[in-house]
């Protein structure tokens, strides 16, 4: 069984934005990371091989940066490397990059597939459920754990109304929300066999996708508008005051 | 423009924000028609202002869910040119499922809907705005409290629709909240609490208070991350909830990046921090230099008062 994670590299959420001449200024990111739910896919794809064996596939889309992040999922453990080189994922629409990653599974016979809830620069959430359709998978959501069980699988996932654990066969895709397990560091014979592994590098059209049209176009990004600055009160004294204003003033109790 | 809106319902019925997500159709120009999956609170849907028709969509793959199945269902149902849904993780799950069934673009979480249709959303958990255009056809989910909500009044005509796929997703097992509190997702109120706290047990007290006010208690990812006694499920920030209630109360909280991002957008808060330094002071509209043992049991005997 080849399960493949896929992964995105993004600022680290620790990362200051600044945005400069109408577009956010990635030149400017003081550190890239992994996505923090694409960690917790990562580390259940682990768990799940030690368990029950196959081969984990570590996948991304973006540019050459990313590349770093590739051998880091392959010093915790990833089997082999799939860089789809795309430089400006701005230039791609949701539509784009789930065709890419869908062919990027099947070309490494993927049938399952771990994937973050959402990654944590656009916060969207479209890619699981979008390649799971384009894979003719069955997709799950909000997952925090994945068992399998012979042929199947059943995932523990949240729901409005609590956890659920949930039966799914393959192929199928499960999207990972942040989980109580500990996330693995890698050792230093992880850190130097992955300096050894090399990853297959693929264009967009190497996979049959072509991303020459989409109809959203980004106009541009601008910082949070800013607050302007609030009342300052000293002492639980104050607190009584601060109560009669969010009743007069901002009526909101 | 016809207009597919994914109500947000379920057996309890309406969700509010569906009527925000009307209002959001209007922003665009839209002739909404609401689908209701499994048919809940269509009868409520009808009564939204300025809704054309209300299609109440029942099978048995409504029954648990599997976001493949039932999109299946109501994506052979819907005529819209747009789909709109509620960017909670079903409505983004079934947005994105039936935009890649109809291969077109899904644009996530619109903060600001125009004609266009221009999209304004946050990225970055709202470290930036990002504004882009995006051509119909198209799937559009919208956050909650973004959008003002239609009216009531509205008497659109039901119609009901059998319609089923198969499914997937099995459930084995439903396992109960661990507690019943109010989701940070869901409220209009938040009283959050940082590692300040300093001990979980006292997170007690914030329970206090928003069993008063009718709030959620939330947390930041400090809190969540060194005590196992706080779920993650409370977690404010990045790689927690986004949550836009009309008042947000950090206590103890100093005011991470990550946790700003995820709450900046409140509409009042406040912030009760012993140290006048911390950062969670630059967004408050309130700001009270006090420790939180002082400060709490003054709130909750002036909130008592109201």
């Amino acid at each position: 069984m080849t399960i493949a994670v896929l992964l995105k590299q993004v600022p680290d959420t620790t990362a200051k934005i600044s945005v400069s001449g109408g577009r956010v200024d990635e030149s400017a990111v003081s550190k890239w990371s992994m996505s923090p739910y694409d960690e917790y896919a990562l580390e259940s794809a682990l768990q799940l091989k030690e368990s029950g064996g196959g081969d984990i596939v570590a996948i991304t889309c973006g540019p050459a940066r990313a590349a770093k992040m590739l051998t880091d999922a392959a010093a915790v453990g990833a089997d082999s490397l799939l860089h789809v080189l795309v430089e400006d994922l701005n230039g791609l629409d949701s539509t784009h990059i789930q065709t890419i990653l869908a062919a990027a599974a099947s070309h490494c016979d993927a049938r399952v597939v771990f994937c973050g809830k959402q990654a944590a620069d656009t916060n969207a959430g479209s890619t699981g459920p979008g390649v799971a359709h384009l894979m003719g998978a069955s997709c799950v959501t909000m997952v925090s754990e994945v068992v399998s069980e012979g042929d199947s699988f059943t995932a523990m996932r949240a729901s409005a109304g609590g956890d659920q654990r949930v039966a799914v066969s393959a192929p199928c895709v499960f999207a990972f929300d942040k989980g109580t397990t500990e996330l693995r560091r890698p050792n230093v014979r992880g850190i130097m066999m992955a300096k050894k592994k090399v990853a297959e590098t693929l264009g967009p059209s190497d996979l049959g996708v072509d991303t020459s049209a989409s109809s959203v176009s980004v106009d541009g990004h601008s910082p949070p508008p800013e607050k302007p600055p609030g009342q300052r009160f000293e002492g639980a004294d104050s607190v009584a005051v601060v109560v009669s204003k969010l009743r007069d003033e901002a009526n909101v109790i | 423009m016809q207009v597919t809106v994914i109500a947000e319902s379920s057996k309890e019925g309406l969700h509010p924000v569906t009527a925000q997500l009307v209002g959001a159709a209007e922003a665009i120009g839209g002739t909404p028609t609401v689908l209701c999956a499994g048919g809940w609170g269509a009868d409520e849907a009808a009564s939204i202002s300025g809704v054309a028709k209300v299609i109440s969509v029942i099978g048995d793959c409504f029954g648990s869910f599997d976001g493949g199945a039932w999109s299946e269902a109501l994506n052979s149902i819907s005529e819209g040119d747009v789909i709109i849904a509620a960017a909670t993780p079903a409505g983004r799950e079934i947005a994105a499922t039936m935009a890649a069934m109809r291969g077109i673009p899904i644009v996530q979480d619109a903060t600001g809907m125009g004609p266009g249709i221009s999209v304004t959303r946050p990225i970055y958990s709202g470290k930036a705005i990002e504004t882009s255009t995006v051509g119909a056809p198209c799937a559009i989910t919208v956050r909650a409290n973004a959008f003002d909500a239609a009216g009531g009044g509205g008497s659109a005509d039901v119609s009901t629709v059998n319609k089923s796929a198969d499914v997937a997703v099995a459930v084995r097992e439903a396992i109960a909240k661990a507690s019943e509190r109010l989701d940070v997702a869901e409220a209009d109120i938040i009283i959050s609490g940082g590692r300040g706290m300093g001990d979980p047990a006292n997170f007690s007290h914030l329970e206090e208070i928003a069993d008063i006010i009718g709030a959620a208690v939330g947390a930041s990812r400090a809190a969540v991350d060194t005590w196992d006694e706080i779920p993650h499920g409370m977690q404010v920030g990045q790689t927690g909830k986004t949550v836009t209630p009309s008042l947000y109360i950090a206590v103890g909280i100093s005011g991470a990046i990550q946790h700003l991002a995820g709450m900046r957008t409140s509409k009042y808060i406040v912030a009760i921090n012993k140290d006048p330094d911390a950062p969670i002071f630059g967004v408050a509209d309130y700001g009270i230099v006090a420790t939180w043992e002082d400060a709490l049991p003054a709130l909750k005997a002036e909130l008592g008062k109201l």
